[in-house]
């Protein structure tokens, strides 16, 4: 036995890889085909599923109702990496420029939030954003500065809100990092060159820090899209996103068929995000080594 | 008035950089302020007087009193803090052995697959891990029995199903933190050792797990954040009747908002800033580590 993994150094790889490679198989590819196999089953009155292949499923997604909500939470998905970006850019660029020991403070400043309790982050917005005793209506009608609420509650600011709150440090971070990598000569260069500051931004740091870009826009845009807590608490209950769509189906509805084919097209939209990504990560990885 | 024409257009150059550059800080500090106040709000308002969570009415401990007091969230906490316990050790262990494989022996015959398998949780939204997880133990009947336990004299009913849904997610996880620090490390000093006859066992708790130690804290703390932290897939897999924190939370938001839920959330966030501190003191002996030996 000892002789053989000797001579065998795959065989020890997967002996080290079997207990998790298990666990994974059992509770996790499988599950996943299970998934995989109901979405082309037919739906059971009494919320299981019957054994006849069908692809009824996946015509009702793109039934108007539902095809809806499949569009506003891509939108809203959208709206949240893009936001996420915006602000979490000059932010990332903000750190990356502080000397070394600000540095790592903001940095662990950006982890603490980032370890909270997801919920109790969503929370803290709700107690915010509600419209009639949310803090924020509250306190500018106490100043005077409006007269009725903002309707800061229960539609897709409220959710995309959240959602940025929640997964910027996502967006962050990568670009951090690779802001943090950056060759200083290389901006150097750019000025002696006498090229302006909006051309060193345009021709050297974005290029540069495009894999971060894209890295973070990943991060951000999956689990907006995957959503499921922050439109159950912050869309009042009116706009729902896909996640909720899905656990109606799963936990409500008792359509587990139809939940499935709704995760799988979720999914497959998340796989080819994911494939945009690791090519776009490719070619800068090339440009980035010839710069 | 009467400067130089010269030196004009340099100085308005000088007060734009200024003035940009104290734009840039203000920039920053207004970002740090957008992650911070909500939850220094939420904490305020969990001393309050009254059952606002909007507008002050004094200080007063009475909401965590009643939290204290409140027998199905202290239950859900023990329950939070067991499955974050169990699934950490076993997600730790397995996904340390994991990461072990993946960095010592880079080609392998199926090691795509394994790749696949063990990186897909990080990516996958927990929404669709939590509906495949129901599925299955719905299917199977795997999980479905109970984990009766006596936690520090708490007696618990813990479904295994959560456990394992919380081991599955974390297994990844820990894997990822403890190939990092497996790449950084020195092979020349596993090498001596074998040059002075340690055999590979040996060589394993002598050499190799002290030095990868900080990497597997490192993902064990992740690993019990995370745990934690869940609620989509301990929703999911628990079936009705059992709650950890996150989901105790959040069935009282949906019944209502009150200070109780701004107390149980403070009590949160204190466990998320110990768990960080901790992280940080590992990163810490892990650089005095790196010093002393290297």
């Amino acid at each position: 036995m000892s002789a053989l993994l000797q001579r065998k150094p795959g065989l020890r790889a997967w002996l080290l890889l079997a207990p998790s490679f298990v666990w994974l198989m059992l509770f996790f590819i499988i599950p996943l085909g299970i998934i995989l196999v109901y979405s082309f089953l037919e739906r059971d009155v009494y919320g299981g599923v019957v054994w006849k292949w069908t692809l009824d499923n996946y015509r009702r997604v793109f039934d108007p109702l539902y095809f809806k909500t499949f569009l506003a939470s891509l939108w809203i998905a959208f709206l949240t990496a893009f936001f996420s970006l915006l602000f979490g850019y000059p932010l990332a660029y903000y750190i990356a420029t502080r000397p070394e020991k600000v540095r790592n403070a903001l940095v662990l400043a950006l982890m603490i939030p980032f370890w909270t309790n997801f919920l109790v982050r969503t929370y803290a917005w709700l107690t915010l954003l509600r419209t009639n005793t949310g803090l924020i209506n509250v306190w500018l009608q106490q100043w005077g500065i409006i007269d009725r609420p903002l309707p800061l509650f229960g539609n897709t600011f409220a959710i995309t809100l959240g959602l940025v709150y929640g997964w910027m440090p996502d967006m962050i971070l990568p670009i951090y990092a690779a802001l943090e990598r950056l060759d200083r000569r290389l901006l150097e260069a750019a000025e002696d060159l006498y090229a302006s500051r909006w051309q060193v931004f345009r021709r050297v740091i974005w290029p540069l820090s495009l894999p971060g870009v894209v890295a973070g826009t990943m991060l951000v845009f999956i689990p907006s899209l995957g959503a499921f807590v922050t439109p159950a608490i912050l869309g009042g209950g009116k706009r729902l996103m896909i996640g909720n769509v899905i656990t109606n189906q799963f936990l409500g509805a008792h359509d587990w068929p139809f939940g499935s084919a709704l995760s799988v097209l979720m999914m497959a939209v998340m796989l080819v995000a994911t494939l945009i990504y690791f090519r776009t990560g490719g070619e800068e990885g090339r440009r980035g080594g010839l710069g | 008035m009467t400067a130089p024409a010269a030196s004009q257009p340099r100085l308005s150059h000088r007060l734009r950089h200024e003035a940009l550059r104290v734009l840039f800080h203000i920039y920053g500090a207004a970002g740090y302020l957008f992650f911070y106040l909500p939850i220094i709000i939420l904490v305020i308002f969990s001393f309050n007087d009254s059952r606002s969570v909007s507008q002050w009415a004094g200080f007063s401990w009475r909401w965590y009193e009643a939290m204290l007091q409140d027998r199905q969230i202290m239950l859900a906490l023990w329950n939070s803090v067991f499955v974050a316990v169990v699934s950490t050790a076993i997600a730790t262990v397995l996904g340390t052995l994991a990461a072990m494989a993946l960095e010592r022996y880079r080609r392998f015959p199926g090691r795509l697959f394994a790749d696949i398998t063990l990186y897909l949780p990080i990516i996958i939204p927990d929404i669709a891990m939590a509906i495949m997880l129901l599925a299955f133990f719905n299917l199977s009947g795997i999980g479905l029995h109970v984990w009766k336990v006596n936690f520090f004299g708490v007696r618990l009913a813990v479904p295994f199903s959560v456990i394992i849904g919380h081991v599955a997610f974390n297994i990844s996880f820990v894997a990822v933190v403890v190939q990092a620090r497996l790449a950084q490390m020195d092979r020349t000093l596993e090498e001596a050792a074998q040059d002075l006859y340690a055999n590979p066992w040996r060589t394993f708790w002598r050499v190799t797990l002290p030095l990868m130690m900080p990497g597997v804290l490192g993902g064990a703390l992740l690993a019990f954040t995370l745990s934690l932290d869940d609620f989509v897939i301990t929703f999911f897999t628990s079936g009705a009747g059992f709650n950890t924190l996150p989901v105790r939370v959040f069935g009282m938001i949906r019944k209502g908002v009150t200070p109780k839920i701004n107390a149980v959330s403070s009590l949160m966030l204190g466990f998320s800033l110990l768990l960080v501190t901790l992280a940080l003191l590992a990163a810490r002996g892990r650089d005095e580590r790196n010093v002393r030996l290297f």
